[in-house]
């Protein structure tokens, strides 16, 4: 492979990877909200 | 990542019965992730890619994601979530005149089921022939005429089917409806839940074997070399939205249906950004295997990859591929390991359509899950076999999946972003809705994207097709049958989404309260 295309393809794996990496440990450090606005259904 | 979501499988808003719900976060992201990876991201992304800038298409692709594919995502979840609906219903609590657009929603999902199966047929039987390579040399012979049957005319309708076709079309409607029977938390989600894992799981093993394929590095350096110079042209532009825009499941009621079935205190778009990702990293990880087989197969032919032909959509998948696997060591592996991941990413997405359809009968008619299945499950089944498991399938299909995507897709999200947003003024209101549950908020940005960037970009797109489609007769198919077949559907879409809007509600739909209450003056 020519450095280039190296670097396009870590670029790509690391953007979109990173991403979900990024967006999974979002959802895992904050996976709701602590409180909820006012009249929050009780079945919940 | 996954919050449990209360035990109790429904939620009684005002006046509505209970509706189905996911047992929690964890199955509605998988259930959602599953909808979205599909078809098009194995046989569709690494083509579109290669043709438009290589390394450079990340550029646009990432743009495209960022202020289309992850707006209008929202916006689905958030009229979905809100208003507790599938289409029909969640539209029409908007402005009562907006059912309509949610039939139409509905229509569309209808034509993309009766063909999406048949492909699934097709991957099903190649599973098969992998074990014994029954293809053989000319694979392009042998699945136009030896297996498809397709006649030396003209498209076109027929009635002569194709028992290689129909019998594992049946199977794929008979397993469809045994999962859609079971409803949403024990039918859509465990399917979900089993076989994306075992489709991961396939298609890493697939990816790492390709890479370490003779002119696999070929490949790789073919998808990825950039080409800056492609940027400036618009073409490249709109093959990054429309990628975006088809791969998500966005638009067409997927994920207004999947959000209706959240809990009413779920968290939206966190959840939507690990989705929206996770399709994209499924489509990365696609080139990357797609590329290294296409590379093994340019070193095997002792030419390069810009030689070759048959890079994406139904020559990949079933031509070029089985080309490749004959010639690779442990074919039989190779072969297996694509048809079961097609298959297994093109099932979880057919439920996901299929289960558009039923919410709309189920909100409307007060139909039973199993009714529901079993009727819509049992007529789309007919209906698939009698247009596709013939030897005029090929036709029929391709000329419908063109004008349902391109122009019935692209059209209802372009009236669905406006209406809701501009005309019926509901973008504050839901704007609040996303950020008053999620812990990453949205506000004016979102509403930007989704109500002014995202329309306008899908608008040119549909104008530059509708303009290639009038001009010059698509694939070369007759008139006649291009006017039956494709804007035909697209008439027969509205039509219908008309004549079900008229028909009578079993329960009255607009006794419902929103919640949380959304006050204008920002409070």
């Amino acid at each position: 492979m020519t450095t280039t295309a190296i670097v396009f393809m870590v670029l790509a794996m690391v953007i979109v990877w990173g991403g979900l990496l990024a967006s999974v440990a979002f959802l895992i450090h904050r996976p709701e909200l602590k409180t909820w606005p006012e009249g929050a259904p009780a079945e919940d | 990542m996954s919050t449990p979501d209360s035990p109790v499988a429904a939620v009684k808003a005002a006046g509505s019965p209970a509706r189905q719900q996911w047992s929690g976060q964890f199955g509605f992201i998988i259930s959602a992730i599953g909808s979205a990876v599909g078809l098009g991201n194995i046989w569709r992304f690494p083509g579109v890619a290669y043709e438009n800038g290589g390394g450079a298409f990340l550029i646009p692709y990432l743009v495209a994601l960022l202020t289309a594919g992850i707006p209008i995502l929202f916006l689905d979840y958030a009229i979905g979530h809100r208003f507790r609906g599938g289409p029909p219903l969640a539209l029409r609590r908007i402005k009562r005149w907006l059912e309509s657009l949610g039939w139409f929603q509905v229509m569309i999902c209808f034509f993309i089921g009766i063909y999406y199966a048949v492909i699934l047929a097709w991957a099903a039987s190649f599973f098969v022939f992998s074990f014994s390579q029954k293809w053989g040399d000319d694979t392009a012979s042998f699945f136009l005429f030896d297996y498809l049957h397709l006649p030396d005319a003209p498209a076109g309708y027929s009635l002569q089917f194709v028992p290689g076709v129909l019998i594992p079309l049946v199977l794929i409607w008979v397993a469809t409806i045994a999962v859609l029977v079971l409803g949403v938390a024990k039918g859509v989600e465990r399917a979900n839940v089993v076989f994306m894992p075992l489709l991961v799981v396939a298609f890493l093993i697939l990816v790492i074997r390709a890479v370490t394929l003779p002119g696999a590095a070929d490949g790789l350096t073919a998808l990825f070399t950039p080409d800056f110079s492609k940027l400036g042209s618009a073409d490249v532009w709109i093959a990054a939205y429309s990628q975006i825009f088809f791969s998500l499941s966005i638009a067409f009621g997927i994920m207004i249906t999947y959000a209706s079935y959240r809990r009413r205190k779920a968290n939206q778009t966190t959840p939507g950004l690990v989705v929206a990702f996770a399709n994209s990293s499924f489509e990365i990880l696609a080139g990357i295997g797609v590329f290294s087989i296409i590379g093994f197969m340019a070193y095997q032919q002792g030419t390069t990859v810009d030689q070759l032909s048959g890079l994406k959509g139904v020559s990949l998948a079933f031509i070029t591929f089985p080309k490749v696997v004959s010639e690779m060591p442990q074919s039989w592996l190779f072969g297996a390991l694509f048809f079961a991941s097609l298959l297994m990413a093109g099932f979880t997405s057919l439920i996901s359509i299929l289960q558009v359809i039923l919410a709309g009968f189920q909100d409307k008619f007060g139909l039973s899950v199993r009714r529901s299945a079993l009727w819509i499950g049992g007529v789309m089944g007919l209906v698939s076999t009698l247009l596709f498991a013939t030897v005029q399938g090929l036709n029929v299909l391709d000329a419908l999946d063109k004008w349902i995507n391109e122009v019935g897709i692209v059209l209802s999200a372009i009236v669905m972003s406006v209406v809701v947003i501009w005309v019926s003024r509901k973008g504050g209101e839901l704007s609040y809705h996303l950020s008053s549950l999620s812990t990453f908020k949205v506000k004016n940005l979102w509403l930007f994207l989704a109500g002014v960037l995202s329309p306008a970009m899908l608008t040119y797109m549909f104008i530059q097709v509708v303009i290639s489609l009038i001009k010059q007769p698509y694939g070369g198919m007759p008139q006649w049958f291009l006017l039956i077949d494709g804007w035909g559907a697209i008439a027969l879409a509205v039509v219908g989404a008309l004549i079900l809007t008229k028909l009578a509600w079993k329960r009255d739909p607009d006794n419902f309260e929103a919640w949380p209450v959304f006050q204008p003056s920002g409070k």
